[in-house]
């Protein structure tokens, strides 16, 4: 018991470590300007149908519930509303960052566990280019900007889809519906779940890409450390979550 | 000859394991030396130590004037450009073509931001290890003897004064092994570039090397030329030897 505690502070320690790390790559040279553009375009673009059809799900999904939990008070104006404030505030970041876990995070961990096995990331450092950051700065940099880029499309696409639904299946009025929403709606409440994404992309991308570089073992090591790295940042994500949005209803809507 | 890096009782310990219990030893400017051993003395450790790629525990590494071992990390990244390391596995990277493999030290490690200027080394590496026009294949499409040229030209592209081969040969049949050999002869005969092998093969250690030093439980206990370590007295040395030849032989 003892010693699974201290493997724990230690493994906790090396990952502080390593984050430190890889913030310090950030102010040095050189700058690789392509490899920013790189992981854009693997993390943020390639992602966008993942997001938006799981965007347009949650938003169908929640507006049926709230139909039904709310017609009997004869206040399913508010459907829209209630939508739109869960989606910006909780629903989106928490979504759209699992969905970008299944698909980019497991993906860092494999990509560079089985560098790490392959001894491409020796080759790298024996040509004296930092692995942390020729490998992990991009992909963590993608991450922070990509993953709010990737919560506001799921925003608005669960907002139309929870539009679609309420409007089309329930005959809701449809200007009385948006008119309410916009009213309830506040711009905060998308800041909030932005900033929330952003700091989730950072999270997940360093939990990744630890759990990669950590890799050994061959074939085992890379499925194993692909496995951990997915649980861990998904229950990061959802503990950081937690804080983060107690954080924000002492500070912000008390 | 003059040695190019001089190794002073280096010691690496991994927990309560001693890896490499205060190696001695000089490697010649120009020379090719060939590092043997039983499998598990620490000869990979030993050339991680000397490039600072694992942190050795004690000892002096001694290249041209400046103790690798003590310095400080920024400046010992710049100095680790002049070393190339060629790998057991050849570690190309598989999301990148050939090409893109030879080329990637030439932007990172060389500085040459000219794609056309980039394009003419590749091109002139790929003709020196005799595999022109192989450029736009990726390494999955490579043979295991294709892989290590590659790697051997990706490392001749940073332009070192040394050339660190780990395990050359292993994997090869005998024909293979043999072109191995003689490229790595032409590095050092035709480019002027120190090369130290780490090998199981002998024969072959024997044929193109100056001189071998042989690795045993951390501490090199033979060193000297091809002859000199034939005439070694030292039991292990001539087991070692008795049984590779043997081997040859049948």
């Amino acid at each position: 018991m003892l010693a699974a505690l201290k493997s724990a502070v230690e493994k906790t320690g090396r990952y502080f470590a390593f984050v430190g790390e890889v913030v310090a790559s950030g102010f040095r040279k050189p700058v690789r300007v392509l490899r920013y553009v790189e992981e854009i375009e693997h993390i943020g673009v390639n992602s966008v149908p993942v997001i938006f059809l799981s965007g347009l799900a949650i938003g169908m999904i929640f507006a049926l519930q709230m139909v039904s939990l709310l017609q009997p008070f004869q206040a399913e104006i508010g459907t829209g509303a209630a939508v739109a404030v869960a989606l910006a505030r909780e629903f989106s970041p928490i979504i759209t960052t699992l969905m970008l876990i299944a698909k980019n995070g497991s993906a860092m961990a494999a990509e560079l566990g089985t560098m790490k096995v392959t001894e491409q990331i020796d080759a790298l450092e024996s040509m004296s280019v930092s692995p942390v950051q020729y490998l992990v700065l991009p992909r963590v940099v993608a991450s922070v900007i990509t993953f709010p880029c990737l919560t506001m499309l799921s925003n608005i696409v669960g907002v139309l889809g929870s539009y679609i639904i309420s409007t089309t299946l329930y005959g809701i009025d449809a200007a009385s519906y948006s008119s309410y929403m916009f009213n309830v709606l506040k711009p905060i409440d998308i800041y909030i779940g932005l900033v929330k994404s952003s700091i989730m992309g950072f999270m997940v991308s360093t939990i990744c890409c630890w759990y990669g570089l950590g890799v050994s073992q061959g074939a085992k090591g890379v499925g194993d450390g692909a496995t951990k790295a997915v649980v861990l940042s998904s229950v990061s994500i959802l503990l950081g979550d937690y804080i983060m949005g107690s954080i924000v209803m002492m500070k912000i809507f008390q | 000859m003059t040695p190019i890096i001089r190794i002073r009782n280096l010691r690496k310990s991994f927990g309560t394991k001693h890896v490499l219990c205060g190696v001695n030893l000089d490697i010649m400017e120009k020379s090719i030396t060939a590092i043997i051993g039983q499998s598990g003395t620490g000869k990979s450790v030993l050339f991680r130590s000397i490039m600072r790629m694992i942190e050795p525990d004690a000892g002096e590494v001694w290249f041209h004037d400046t103790d690798l071992a003590r310095l400080p990390r920024d400046e010992m990244l710049r100095i680790r450009s002049k070393f190339g390391y060629s790998f057991q596995n050849a570690a190309l990277f598989d999301s990148m073509s050939v090409a893109e493999n030879i080329a990637f030290p030439l932007r990172e490690v060389v500085g040459i931001k000219n794609n056309k200027e980039i394009r003419k080394r590749v091109e002139k590496l790929l003709d020196w290890i005799e595999l022109p026009g192989i450029g736009k294949m990726h390494p999955d499409e490579l043979s295991g003897g294709m892989r290590k040229r590659v790697g051997i030209a990706r490392s001749l592209a940073m332009e070192p004064e040394i050339l660190l081969f780990d395990e050359p040969t292993t994997g090869l049949d005998p024909v293979l092994a043999e072109t191995i050999h003689a490229l790595v002869q032409r590095v050092n005969r035709e480019l002027g570039i120190t090369c130290i092998l780490i090998t199981h093969n002998i024969p072959g250690a024997f044929a193109i090397s100056d001189r071998i030093a042989f690795l045993d439980l951390g501490e090199i206990v033979a060193e000297g030329d091809p002859k000199e370590i034939t005439r070694s007295n030292h039991p292990l040395v001539r087991e070692f030897l008795v049984q590779s030849f043997r081997e040859l032989d049948v």
